[in-house]
């Protein structure tokens, strides 16, 4: 469990810092980096609470060791912002108040934007597959569906 | 204006709690803080609330923030539960705001010399003109510190232009930015973590610790078979825990029942029997010609919340404060304190937002864990999270439940007689519930004892494992009785709708099945025992957008509805759900329509009653909590599974407005109904029916085959 010098760019900004290269991901940018938005829900990769978009795709952070993340690009819910401006899928997330206790939302806006980044006109089908790896115990899968077609609409 | 019940009994929050800055302030910047004791989990309580103040005080919603619950600035208006916030915390604020309102106003009277005013958007007019004058300038300090005096009249609905519509929720911007607002991103200074190294069994006692190799600065706890660690970091605290835990050794009794006999260790438990409702009419009763019996039953289910329990206490001296996201603080103050015998006015809790709470979760007894560990690092604020696998082995679970119903049809096929009896252990295991503390490691420590069964609650049919166990149909001759089983080997507490999942499940397959018997069309035969207007307002509508009537019938696939009046003096709610039984059950879409009296905020309403109606889909046909003779096995999202984007039905949610009728709750009213509806669409699907939740493929081959 030696530290070792971890380089990343997280969120647009290049970051450098010393730290046991097993821990997950989500350790390093909660602990390490005082992000929020990335949550801890189960730890085996299997809620999505902790998604962030590694390298364009996006991931669960909490089973995602530190060392594989050496050089790559991390974008977290707080990076989705351009110029201040909302996120599209933020935005819908919005218009169709898609959450209730909002623990599982940043996995599912990051996971959304990945999506319609790779995809931008996805059917139905096609978001619900994507999202399938994102769990929300309070039940708004409907509206979070609603919310990414009416992203990938504007 | 509507006319104001004598007295403040109609403000039970108030009248515990009347002093009326205790319940709002106006502040510096032109907001104005309202401070419930209601809890906010997902629910949107604290947006409906909002609009509420800001609708009597005529001030615009954006200047209304909401104080977080805390023992020591709050209102104590009990626990958030029972779908009764709206009720209970809206009237009173309602009232509050409202009086608020009325001694600013007499002060703006005596300034300007007319007692003509009106307000707009917090400022004071005169004849419809500015005077300067505003709740800011008036409220001096001190001026609200007063109790309420007799209820005063409030703004009628109809007169309403904030309350009354949807408007979006005052958490959302954070929680779609990311921010850091639950507890579990709380960082407090100097702060340490701990992580607590559970038995490996239900009933286990810790043998030894043995030897575990730590780094220096790890902290170990250990008070009886209360095994804990406190470290820097999250990180090393688990990483230390895992190394305590594999050094550690443990005498396991096996305690638990046999998790494929739930009706075996139902109906030979020892237990408590209680009459619920009799009413006697043996005429009646006698007029049966045709008598049907049968048996409903229910798992095990787990709250499985998004994030694990998480709580954060600090040792100053004597005192200690600490951070839940409780649904309770005022109890778990009392908790906590008559567990570790000290004086509750040392003991602050202070409510900090945790993921969707569905009940009695574990926030409550991961805060004695945080206290527990914070007591060996004084002065230091230490957070404790609990692991996933902790938080499906050891939050208290919604018991498994039998529900045998048996009920005679006169040859007119009108049901004349009806008998229930449940079977549960209680619901009501809350912190503080039957005068014990009731919090997991109390039973832990050094000469603990085991925590007793869980009460159940006045035996009503709105409380404990028989809510909704009482049907709401025209019956002559009724009687309910409870029996409470008087072990727990399996803790269990409160989950969303209490025994109303169920028992609605059970009345409502049951109706289908008499209905079967006497040759009528489901919903026809629940209107003709019906003579509620609102009840068959309800079912009527659902009939009609779920396109009952006139559907024609295809192979593998059916429609069943479910209905039922949430305590049986609550919200309305019926359901019809499309289920397709062929290789495996799917349910497709839902319909539902609700009443649930005069409605805040619209769009919270349908957000609830589709979340209840999408987690009661996850219950019937998915949930089931497994274990071995020692311990919970279903411990991850892979052994626990709930439903997921691939598996959800539409769902389709109509409000039916009832002016003039009391707000009640939204958030429980489709737990029932919806799996009912479920239960009887599988029954037309599969041609066969399925008694035993939950309704899985392999449940429907086992009713094939005894049938």
């Amino acid at each position: 469990m030696e530290a070792q010098e971890l380089h990343l760019t997280v969120n647009g900004e290049d970051h450098s810092l010393a730290c046991d290269p097993d821990l997950p991901l989500l350790d390093v940018l909660r602990a390490g980096l005082g992000l929020a938005g990335p949550r801890f829900g189960c730890g085996l990769g299997l809620c999505g609470a902790c998604m962030v978009i590694i390298d364009g795709k996006a991931r669960s952070s909490c089973d995602y060791p530190a060392w594989a993340a050496e050089g790559t690009e991390v974008t977290t819910v707080e990076g989705l912002r351009h110029d201040g401006a909302l996120h599209a899928v933020q935005q819908a997330f919005l218009d169709e108040q898609a959450a209730q206790c909002g623990y599982c939302t940043s996995g599912m806006i990051v996971a959304a934007a990945a999506l319609l980044a790779a995809n931008p006109g996805p059917t139905e089908q096609e978001v619900r597959n994507a999202l399938d790896g994102n769990l929300c115990r309070c039940g708004t899968y409907g509206r979070v569906v609603a919310a990414v077609l009416r992203a990938a609409a504007r | 204006m509507t006319p104001p019940p004598r007295g403040l009994a109609a403000y039970p929050s108030l009248a515990a709690n009347p002093v009326l800055s205790s319940w709002l302030a106006f502040c510096p910047g032109g907001t104005v803080t309202i401070r419930p004791g209601k809890v906010e989990y997902g629910q949107g309580v604290w947006t409906a609330l909002a609009q509420v103040a800001a609708e009597e005080l005529d001030v615009a919603l954006a200047r209304v923030t909401v104080a977080p619950v805390s023992t020591d600035t709050s209102p104590d208006e009990g626990v958030t539960s029972g779908s009764l916030s709206i009720q209970h915390s809206g009237s009173a604020l309602r009232q509050a705001c409202a009086q608020a309102r009325a001694v600013l106003l007499e002060v703006a009277a005596g300034k300007l010399g007319t007692a003509e005013l009106t307000v707009q958007d917090g400022q004071i007019l005169a004849a419809g003109q500015p005077t300067g004058l505003s709740y800011w300038s008036l409220a001096s300090p001190g001026l609200l510190d007063r109790e309420a005096g007799d209820p005063v009249p409030v703004k009628p609905p109809r007169e309403w232009s904030v309350a009354g519509r949807s408007a979006p929720r005052l958490d959302l911007p954070d929680k779609v930015t990311g921010r850091p607002r639950f507890l579990h991103d709380l960082v407090l200074p100097g702060m340490r973590y701990g992580r607590v190294v559970r038995p490996p069994a239900a009933v286990a006692e810790l043998v030894s610790t043995g030897d575990p190799d730590l780094p220096p600065d790890v902290v170990v706890v250990r008070d009886g078979s209360f095994l804990g660690v406190v470290a820097r970091t999250d990180a090393e605290a688990l990483r230390a825990a895992r190394v305590v835990a594999k050094a550690a050794s443990w005498r396991v009794t096996e305690s638990l029942p046999d998790d494929r006999d739930l009706k075996g260790f139902l109906l030979s438990a020892p237990t408590q029997d209680v009459p619920v409702e009799s009413r006697r009419d043996e005429g009646a009763a006698a007029s049966a010609t045709t008598v049907r019996t049968a048996e409903y039953t229910r798992p095990f289910l787990a709250h499985a919340s998004m994030a694990p329990s998480c709580a954060i206490a600090r040792w100053d001296g004597e005192q200690v404060t600490a951070w839940s996201h409780s649904q309770g603080v005022f109890a778990l103050r009392d908790a906590l304190a008559a567990g570790l015998g000290l004086d509750p006015a040392l003991v602050t809790v202070h409510h900090a937002e945790g993921a969707g709470a569905y009940g009695h979760n574990g926030a409550d007894d991961a805060t004695l864990d945080a206290v527990l560990l914070a007591r060996a690092v004084p002065g230091r604020p230490v957070r404790v999270l609990w692991s996933r696998e902790d938080e499906m082995g050891w939050a208290p679970l919604g018991p498994a439940m039998l529900a045998r119903l048996s009920a005679g049809l006169d040859a007119r096929g009108r049901i004349v007689t009806w008998r229930q009896d449940v079977w549960s252990n209680g619901f009501i295991g809350r912190p503080g519930r039957g005068g014990d503390p009731r919090l997991l490691a109390l039973a832990h420590l050094a000469g603990g004892q085991p925590m007793p069964p869980a009460p159940d609650g006045p035996p009503t049919g709105a409380m404990g494992s028989t809510r909704n166990a009482v049907p709401g149909y025209d019956i002559p001759d009724l009687e309910v009785v409870r029996h409470r089983l008087l072990t727990m080997p399996i803790r269990t507490s409160s989950l969303r709708s209490l025994g109303a999942f169920l028992n609605v499940f059970a009345i409502e397959s049951f109706m289908d099945e008499l209905a079967e018997c006497a040759g009528a069309d489901p919903v026809a035969f629940r209107l003709a025992h019906l003579t509620d207007p609102r009840a068959a307002a309800v079912i009527e509508a659902v009939a009609e957008f779920s396109g009952w009537a006139g559907r024609p019938r295809q192979e593998g696939t059916g429609y069943g509805i479910g209905y039922a009046r949430y305590k049986g003096l609550a919200g309305y709610c019926a359901a019809v759900a499309e289920v397709e039984a062929r290789d495996d059950v799917h349910v497709r879409r839902l319909w539902l329509a609700v009443d649930v009296g005069t409605v805040i905020n619209p769009d919270g309403v349908v957000n609830q009653v589709e979340g209840g109606a999408v987690q009661s889909t996850s219950w019937a046909i998915r949930e089931r909590v497994t274990f071995d003779r020692a311990r919970i096995t279903s411990l991850s999202w892979d052994t626990y599974p709930v439903l997921r984007f691939t598996e959800v039905p539409g769902v389709a949610v109509r409000i039916v407005a009832a002016p003039g009728e009391p707000e009640t709750g939204a958030g429980e009213i489709a737990q029932g109904p919806v799996a009912a509806a479920i239960g009887n669409a599988l029954a037309q699907a599969a041609g066969v029916r399925v008694r035993d939740l939950p309704l899985t493929r392999e449940q429907v081959i086992r009713a094939i085959e005894q049938a």
